[in-house]
């Protein structure tokens, strides 16, 4: 028999109880859309984290003072030996000691800022005095006006670049470019505003106030004070890792108390590494249990297979006495299960996809293609693998019992 | 084929069949020798319980017997697997039931169709074969309905057509009108006249004298035993 005519054999079985058939494809098709969707779940959640991190810059080590523990190592209390200084921020821009390293951005943090406008009053969340490189290193590019530069870092001059938060708090609508905001009562020329690159998750990324290093050692956090992180970007993704080595080796020896050392490296490349290896077990996890309800599904296709072939035990008979081969009513039965695991699929798919448009607990899914292929190719073997058993049991059926049956 | 001219297409050589084993044993048949010649029109009567299912089951390979040869145009269907049993089945034996046993929801030139189906002969070829057998039982403007939409009568001729469409060498009719009221049984009659007439073999089991009259010889059954077998017409040579 052609396959041509199992198929519209097949057909005809699938489409002789319409509903019945239907029923047993949703359990195929709500496996498919099972897969398909929690694996976008779980891809678009681990999408949405690394964004996040690849937002901070992914070249970049940043270097904290202060050894264990969660100390936000801003100065003061600690050592001046223990404090980054611009003095570190020179050692590690020695290209020979440090090859891989591309730029060294000094940041230092002023808590609490008030920052006044007219009538206009508010406290950014981050207030940070930096150089010129930070821009590149952080991600943080200018969308109107321009960045502190080495020449305002040079004449500690009163510039800030702001974030769009706080221009919409201070300016509303209006330009600020070129405007005043009195900073601690000194008066800073907007000359930048930077991106918007909204929520982390965590906090506004775009609630930012930023000016000269300098300038802000100079007025806001005193000449004094350590430095609050380095930034250091890689000359490239690969080496990251280096980077961070030689800017440990460089600073261990000015920074350590018994041997251990008095600074923290993050280094984002690993941050990134960590995540997406938590996130890719999570996405597994979700799709084990997407898959369990796949393998229900496809003992539905066994269950409603069995019912079928006793419902047609006289059909079969008849068939056998007018020539059918066993290998004839296998193919028949055979494609029938297939038939329903196909079209089960395919609705899964369609639906797993129309699923994956919406947002799901918070996460934007990201269809994974591969969750497409493999989800459709697996609900499609369950069916035939399940098919195996009740089209065996019909084609071995002998033919005169089969007759009888009624 | 002249070499064969005077083989007969069916000799069963004290063929028994039984049922269970030991004292409850059930013996269908107790010996039956029968030789059926090429283009005769055979009714086999006797009561319920006399064995001719088990025999029809027999002769049209769906049953064994527990002992005694049957040669099908000379093979020893002892000898041959499922396969090979599907395969005469398909070609060499057309089947008529009593309850038609067309397959439902499938139109009637399809369910003719099925045995050529089943027997690889190619689509267009199949439906020309197909519309002939049904023209042959005069249902040639029925062949796209169902079988729900046709009377007893008409199944019973469909079923004949598809019996045929494999032109087998004999077909094997099971009380073909033990459904059908007395006019369609004449007209299912009639057609198995005019198969026989145009040279085809016909077993067919009845256990009514009037349709066993059509027939050109009658072998009666009692007891899975050949009581009596009497010819009334002779066969064309």
């Amino acid at each position: 028999m052609s396959l041509a005519e199992s198929f519209r054999m097949a057909v005809q079985g699938v489409a002789a109880n319409r509903l019945r058939s239907l029923l047993t494809m949703l359990g195929i098709t709500i496996g498919v859309a099972a897969v398909i969707i929690l694996v976008a779940v779980g891809n678009g959640s681990s999408a949405a984290v690394q964004s996040q991190i690849e937002s901070l810059g992914t070249n970049i080590v940043t270097i904290m003072s202060g050894g264990f523990g969660f100390g936000r190592g801003s100065g003061g209390s600690q050592s001046s030996f223990t404090q980054l200084t611009l003095k570190d921020v020179k050692a590690l821009e020695d290209k020979n000691a440090a090859p891989d390293v591309k730029s060294v951005t000094p940041v230092v943090n002023a808590p609490s800022v008030t920052m006044v406008e007219g009538s206009a009053t508010y406290t950014p969340s981050q207030f940070v005095g930096t150089t010129a490189t930070f821009s590149e290193a952080r991600k943080e590019p200018v969308q109107a006006g321009v960045f502190v530069t080495d020449q305002d870092e040079k004449q500690a001059a009163r510039v800030i670049v702001l974030g769009t938060t706080v221009v919409s708090n201070l300016f509303g609508s209006a330009n600020p470019i070129g405007q005043t905001v009195k900073v601690n009562g000194i008066g800073f020329t907007v000359v930048g505003v930077l991106a918007s690159k909204g929520t982390n998750g965590i906090q506004d990324q775009d609630d930012i106030a930023i000016v000269p290093l300098s300038t802000a050692q100079q007025l806001i956090t005193g000449a004094t004070g350590g430095l609050s992180q380095i930034v250091i970007e890689a000359t490239s993704a690969s080496t990251v890792n280096a980077a961070e080595a030689e800017a440990t080796s460089i600073l261990t020896p000015g920074h350590s108390s018994n041997g251990a050392p008095t600074f923290r490296v993050l280094n984002q490349a690993s941050l990134l590494q960590t995540t997406a290896s938590t996130n890719h077990v999570f996405t597994v996890l979700l799709a084990a249990v997407a898959a369990i309800s796949l393998l229900v599904g496809g003992i539905g296709v066994m269950n409603i297979m069995l019912v079928t072939v006793t419902e047609r035990t006289r059909e079969i008979g008849i068939r056998k006495a007018i020539g059918a081969r066993r290998s004839d009513v296998l193919a028949q039965f055979l494609t029938e299960a297939t038939l329903l695991a196909v079209f089960g699929g395919a609705l899964g798919v369609a639906a797993g996809l129309i699923g994956s448009r919406f947002t799901i607990v918070g996460v934007h899914p990201v269809v994974a293609s591969y969750s497409v292929f493999l989800a459709f190719g697996v609900g499609v073997a369950v069916g035939l693998f399940f098919g195996i058993y009740p089209a065996n049991r019909a084609a071995s059926l002998r033919p005169i019992e089969a007759l009888r049956y009624e | 084929m002249s070499a064969r001219v005077h083989r007969p297409i069916i000799v069963l050589r004290d063929v028994r069949k039984s049922y269970g084993s030991g004292e409850l044993a059930v013996h269908a048949l107790r010996g039956i020798d029968l030789v059926v010649e090429r283009g005769d029109f055979v009714a086999i009567m006797g009561a319920s319980g006399s064995g001719k299912s088990t025999l029809m089951n027999i002769v049209g390979c769906l049953d064994v017997p527990t002992s005694g040869r049957y040669l099908l145009e000379g093979i020893d269907i002892a000898r041959l697997d499922d396969f090979e049993l599907a395969w005469i089945r398909n070609r060499r034996i057309g089947f008529v039931f009593q309850s038609y046993n067309l397959i439902p929801r499938t139109t009637a030139l399809r369910n003719v169709e099925l045995p050529l189906i089943y027997a690889r002969v190619p689509k267009a070829e199949r439906r020309g074969r197909a519309r002939a057998a049904l023209e042959l039982v005069g249902l040639a403007e029925r062949g796209h309905h169902g079988p729900q939409q046709l009377s007893g009568g008409q199944q019973q001729r469909v079923a004949i057509a598809r019996a045929i469409a494999t032109d087998p060498a004999i077909v094997l009719a099971d009380e073909p009108t033990g459904n059908l009221d007395s006019r369609a049984s004449e007209d299912v009659m009639q057609i198995f006249e005019r198969l026989n007439a145009a040279g085809r073999t016909i077993v067919m089991i009845t256990h009514e004298a009037d349709i066993a009259a059509h027939a050109k010889r009658v072998v009666q059954l009692v007891d899975g035993l050949v009581h009596s077998d009497q010819r009334t017409a002779t066969v064309a040579a």
